[in-house]
């Protein structure tokens, strides 16, 4: 939560500055912006990389496991591209797009409006923190309703950080390793389902 | 094409990844570095989007918008979990 703060707050400082044109043009260079995407998507590479977390929860998990972030993928796809019929504005691959960020607000706001422009990078972005914090608050009566998959499903991407302790507070230490295996491989699917979205559908 | 150089360099790093699991401090320095990545990317999409006179006299509408995808997302994945956790989980662990 409070790292979601830090990141909005430079997007913030960004925007003002951008609508009373403070900054010098050349932070402004599309190529500036490519680049450290590069460069930022290679350490995340490598973050998941070396996590040793991910082989020990690799090593445990049984083959019914793999439904839990199949669920998410296509329960969020679903949902987004349904959504898309009642919004006029919106087209459904756009839709789908920003549903497939499943959570990680950062990586699949840069990733979209590099492919797609701007706007729908700034929807993915408010949707995919809107998810973490509806995750944050709602778990308990979600996993009420919706069974004990239910935190991990809206936790998505976020399921392996952000969201896991209320995850596991409220559905058991049990469900923590399906929590960070779900959340690695929504992680990684990310920047790929977005791309195939985007660009084949 | 931007976005499979993205998704190779992604690749590689995961496969390079690998070598670091038993060091932790560049394990550590990497996290930094990524925080840091994101702080500086959403910091210059912060600039354009704020340049952008469209997006910024349309932003209720924009809210308007992920406010419903999210609504979508959530219900959807959590709709399709509680199927699976009645057909696939629930029998094992409880009742």
């Amino acid at each position: 939560m409070k790292g979601s703060l830090i990141i909005l707050a430079f997007f913030i400082v960004g925007l003002i500055g951008g609508i009373y044109h403070v900054f010098p043009d050349w932070l402004l260079n599309e190529d500036l912006t490519t680049y450290a995407l590069f460069g930022l998507m290679f350490l995340v590479g490598i973050s998941i990389g070396s996590d040793k977390n991910a082989f020990y929860v690799l090593r445990k998990i049984n083959i019914k496991v793999v439904l839990v972030p199949l669920t998410v993928v296509v329960g969020s796809l679903l949902g987004t591209a349904l959504v898309s019929f009642m919004l006029s504005d919106i087209s459904v691959k756009e839709a789908m797009a920003v549903g497939a960020g499943f959570g990680y607000y950062s990586l699949s706001s840069i990733f979209i409006s590099q492919i797609s422009g701007q706007e729908l990078g700034v929807i993915a972005l408010l949707s995919n923190i809107f998810r973490e914090i509806i995750t944050l608050l709602a778990v308990p009566v979600l996993v009420k309703y919706f069974g004990k998959l239910a935190g991990i499903a809206t936790g998505g991407a976020t399921a392996m950080d952000t969201t896991l302790p209320i995850i596991v507070k409220f559905t058991g230490k049990d469900y923590g390793i399906i929590a960070i295996f779900s959340g690695i491989i929504l992680t990684i699917l990310v920047p790929i389902l977005v791309t195939l979205i985007l660009e084949f559908l | 094409m931007t976005s499979y150089i993205v998704i190779a360099l992604f690749a590689t790093g995961i496969g390079i990844g690998w070598f670091f699991r038993e060091k932790d401090n560049t394990r550590k320095k990497v996290d930094v570095a990524v925080t840091w990545a994101v702080y500086l990317l959403l910091f210059l999409l912060g600039i354009s989007v704020g340049i952008n006179e469209e997006i910024i006299n349309n932003f209720s509408r924009i809210g308007y918008k992920a406010f419903w995808l999210t609504f979508g997302a959530v219900a959807g994945s959590v709709l399709l979990a509680k199927l699976v956790y009645q057909f696939f989980f629930k029998s094992n662990s409880e009742d």
